[in-house]
């Protein structure tokens, strides 16, 4: 629920605002995820709240694209479910993105290339030639280049942003470009910022001081911040396969990690990209390697091996709507029982979500330590509306990162990797072994020695063991905490990308006096214990994700809760239209459990 | 086997190296490719703990087991990928890579190619026996047209790889091909391919004595059949020596390729260029000059300061 919670006029003609979301609508050569991400830096630097939203076509240029930036003075949970301003550059981002402007809220068009219909009451109208004053500001380029910043000026001006804090920021995107770039973008910055919107916009907008913390806020998209998050634990070495939206996580893992003095490698498919991985993890390191959906279903042989000889590893998976090449830049929250089920035979495995962009950060330090503890494979399940959102968070404390090790003490001759009474321990190639016998790695089913063995007791003892160390893991986890009172009407139960608007909706029915709370999972499998305890002090408990309720009418978390469960509060509330749920949506959906 | 202190390094024997005993069949030609393994490792001298032998799945793939070294059995065609992790991130360690012709020209043809082209440091000793063993005698890439299988109770109607040329081709900068009863030969590749820096590949022909019996005979002298060994180029400027092999010539490795089986035996190929070890290694070094080579704290917060 984005207000646009306007106050008397102050002083100086401008009107206060707390939260806004402005929408920019072009093509995907327009540059504005650039301005849309100025927007966010600023707001991130400004102790304002930010949350982005983009969509972004897969066609290489060209194709309708969108920015949309949620600034708010206070928390701010979602991008939004409507725009409280509208800046359309065509005719055709016009007539398709009217219909996500709030009523009373403002279209700010370019008069040169679009036309609307100022009949339509419901909305103010304003027209600037975006296009021809930029290509006079810059001095007749023919290209129609640089409108993105002129836009930017004209924001600034109408929202009172901070002026000088931004042109730094766009100094410092520009200064490794040619100077006559940076020239290009304060000519037009300042030819936006002069132009007068006249009558029709008399008044400007001026957001009220934020209540975040101004001090040390880093602004950055989820899959960045995962990235740094997989560096800050030790992760060294990795490899993948370019798919999207996890690309542009072993882009900057392929070129950060020389820095660090590891290697991520490109390799020829998904199938050798988690067995680099995991030749990595057998030698000694922890190592990542990641996909979307259809590749984490290429990896799910090797996948099972590194559960059976049990490596630790990491798996990022940034899900996309599916299935098979289904909307690679669309959300969905599909891949959940593939992640947990997704190998042949019984492959017990970790399975952790992040609930935001600093989550993505947490989330990826959470792994390696689980993968390094409990020697196992952990899979990463973030989403594409986490991958490319820009929010500004608090910065992280580093204090505590250290340079990994590699371990290769010398091992006694009882070495066991696979003891059935204690932690696997593994001794990577390069260990001295105290009686000189060495130990080989298998997929079959093997003794505490890691020798293959087909005894029936054994493939019994060894299945339990996989198994129970995961189930240690759930013990070990702290209980969920309860978002608002905790008893109450409806129980909402999150994972993943799904926290905000969960938490916005809570919110907004505890306004209105319906007892409503909401528990969220990171830790997806194993779950933590407990969730049966909540979910009794509820009437019904709605599984609010972004996945099919399938054949048996429950979503994929939905499903599992019920089978663990067994109790039939549990409903669901799921969509799959790859866009993520609006607050109202979760509000109807409360309505009608 | 004695204990090992950490200031004497044990001489390395073949008794040492020895684990389980093969679970292949009697007359298998594996157990040649072993004990000539057994014999290089003893001859050069490498650190027992730093010997790392990989396989996929197969008869030929069981053969980390049969080697006492730190070993990995992985699974069906994807040993070299795992073996490239292990040697890019470990330049201490001698990697070895064991498979057969399932494993290397099927369900890891991609994988041989780009590890070929990668060139990272390691050898890789393809038994090649024409036909699926663990399986049973079903057709294999490279069986011959018109090998009954039973998969091809006809005959194999597919033409087979021809592994010398995939190799060329795909890069690989160490190409040796030898027959299993042929030890000194063998033994004399595994050397070469083991001192060569970069992606090493030896393929060997070894009977499956179970499903293909007498496939090699042909390259056989016991069998009535001949080994013909490559007679490769000295430099010492005779006319003979015009008429040797190049190894340094792709043409000349593809004519060798196409001689009527069973061909020709020895280095088919070799080339010297950066390993995909050095090359990282160099990208590694040029990283940490750029950025001062700073720690990883100092980059993180270096990063995070331009993130503000």
């Amino acid at each position: 629920m984005s207000l646009l919670a306007k106050k008397s006029a102050s002083a100086n003609g401008s009107n206060d605002i707390k939260d806004a979301v402005i929408r920019l609508a072009g093509n995907s050569q327009d540059g504005i995820q650039t301005v849309g991400g100025f927007l966010a830096r600023l707001a991130g630097r400004s102790a304002q709240e930010v949350m982005t939203y983009m969509t972004i076509p897969s066609t290489i240029s060209g194709g309708a694209s969108i920015f949309q930036v949620r600034i708010g003075s206070g928390e701010v949970l979602s991008p939004g479910d409507e725009a409280d301003f509208l800046i359309a550059f065509y005719q055709d981002s016009y007539e398709n993105h009217l219909s996500s402007l709030k009523e009373g809220g403002v279209c700010l068009y370019d008069s040169d290339h679009v036309e609307p219909d100022t009949s339509d009451k419901r909305f103010t109208f304003v027209g600037v030639p975006m296009t021809s004053t930029t290509v006079e500001a810059i001095g007749g380029s023919a290209r129609d280049r640089g409108k993105n910043i002129f836009v930017l000026g004209l924001l600034t001006k109408l929202f009172e942003l901070e002026r000088n804090k931004l042109v730094k920021i766009i100094e410092s995107q520009f200064k490794r470009k040619h100077e006559s770039v940076l020239r290009n973008a304060m000519l037009a910055f300042d030819s936006g910022y002069a132009y007068e919107t006249g009558d029709v916009l008399s008044q400007s907008y001026a957001f009220e001081p934020g209540e975040a913390v101004e001090d040390n806020r880093i602004t950055t998209d989820g899959n960045t911040a995962l990235t740094y998050g997989l560096l800050a634990a030790g992760v060294r070495y990795g490899a993948g396969y370019p798919i999207t939206p996890w690309s542009s996580i072993m882009e900057t893992l392929r070129t950060e990690l020389p820095k660090y003095g590891g290697t991520f490698i490109q390799s020829e498919d998904e199938l050798a990209a988690i067995s680099s991985a995991i030749g990595f993890a057998y030698a000694g390191h922890i190592a990542v390697t990641g996909s979307s959906g259809p590749g984490l279903s290429l990896k799910m042989e090797a996948l099972g091996y590194a559960c059976m000889a049990e490596l630790p590893l990491v798996i990022v998976n940034v899900q996309r709507g599916g299935p098979s090449t289904g909307l690679p830049t669309s959300v969905e929250q599909s891949d959940l029982m593939q992640a947990i089920y997704g190998s042949h035979g019984d492959s017990p495995r970790v399975i952790l979500a992040p609930k935001d962009v600093e989550d993505c950060y947490y989330i990826a330090i959470e792994a390696c330590r689980i993968a390094k503890k409990y020697s196992t494979p952990v899979i990463i399940l973030t989403d594409q509306s986490l991958s490319s959102r820009i929010e500004a968070f608090p910065e992280p404390d580093i204090s505590d990162v250290k340079e990994p090790t590699l371990d290769l003490q010398m091992q006694p001759s009882e070495f066991r990797p696979y003891p059935l009474d204690s932690q696997t321990k593994h001794a990577p190639p390069g260990t001295k072994m105290a009686e000189g016998k060495y130990p080989v790695v298998t997929g079959l089913e093997h003794d505490e020695w890691g020798h293959p063995s087909s005894n029936p007791e054994l493939h019994q003892e060894m299945t339990n063991r996989r198994r129970d160390k995961i189930k240690q893991l759930a013990s070990s986890l702290s209980k969920l905490e309860i978002y608002g009172e905790s008893e109450g009407d409806v129980l909402l139960i999150g994972w993943g990308s799904t926290w905000g608007p969960i938490r916005e909706a809570v919110d907004y029915a505890k306004r209105n006096n319906q007892k409503v709370s909401s528990i969220h999972l990171r830790h997806i499998h194993p779950m933590p214990n407990g969730i049966d305890e909540i979910i009794e002090n509820f009437n019904k408990a709605i599984v609010v994700e972004m996945n099919d309720e399938g054949l048996y009418g429950y979503g994929q978390l939905a499903t599992l809760l019920r089978a663990r469960y067994s109790n039939p509060k549990i409903l669901c509330l799921t969509k799959t239209n790859g866009l993520g749920f609006k607050i109202s949506e979760i509000l109807e959906g409360i309505k009608n459990a | 086997m004695s204990s090992v202190t950490q200031n004497e390094p044990e001489k390395l024997t073949k008794k040492a190296l020895k684990a389980d005993h093969p679970t292949w069949c009697p007359g298998c030609g594996d157990f040649t490719v072993l004990a000539c393994f057994f014999k290089v490792l003893e001859e050069l001298q490498i650190p027992h703990e730093n010997i790392c032998t990989i396989a996929g799945i197969g008869c030929s793939s069981r053969f980390p087991y049969f080697v006492n070294s730190h070993g990995l059995h992985f699974i069906h065609g994807r040993a070299l990928p795992l073996a490239t992790g292990v040697s890019l991130s470990r330049p201490d360690l001698h990697v070895f890579a064991f498979g057969g012709d399932g494993d290397g020209f099927s369900i890891g043809g991609n994988h041989l190619e780009h590890c070929a082209r990668k060139n990272p440091n390691l050898t890789y000793v393809i038994m090649d026996n024409f036909v699926y063993g663990l399986t049973k005698k079903q057709t294999s890439p490279t069986s011959p047209i018109g090998f009954q299988s039973k998969t091809d109770p006809n005959g194999a109607m597919d033409m087979p790889v021809n592994p010398m040329k995939k190799l060329v081709a795909s890069g690989a900068s160490f190409i040796a091909r030898t027959h299993s009863n042929q030890v000194k030969h063998m033994t004399e590749m595994f050397s070469r391919a083991i001192k060569h820096k970069g992606f090493s590949v030896i393929e060997v022909l070894s009977e499956c004595t179970m499903f293909y019996k007498g496939a090699f005979d042909d390259g056989n002298p016991r069998k009535g059949g001949t080994f013909e060994i490559i007679d490769e180029k000295t430099g010492d400027g005779s006319d003979e020596d015009m008429e040797r092999h190049d190894i340094s010539s792709e043409t000349e490795a593809y004519a060798l390729a196409d001689l009527q089986y069973p061909g020709k035996f020895g280095v088919f190929y070799k080339k010297e260029r950066a390993s995909k070890n050095d090359l990282e290694q160099n990208l590694i070094k040029s990283g940490q000059e750029k950025s001062g080579d700073l720690d990883a704290k100092k980059l993180i917060a270096a990063r995070f300061k331009a993130m503000r």
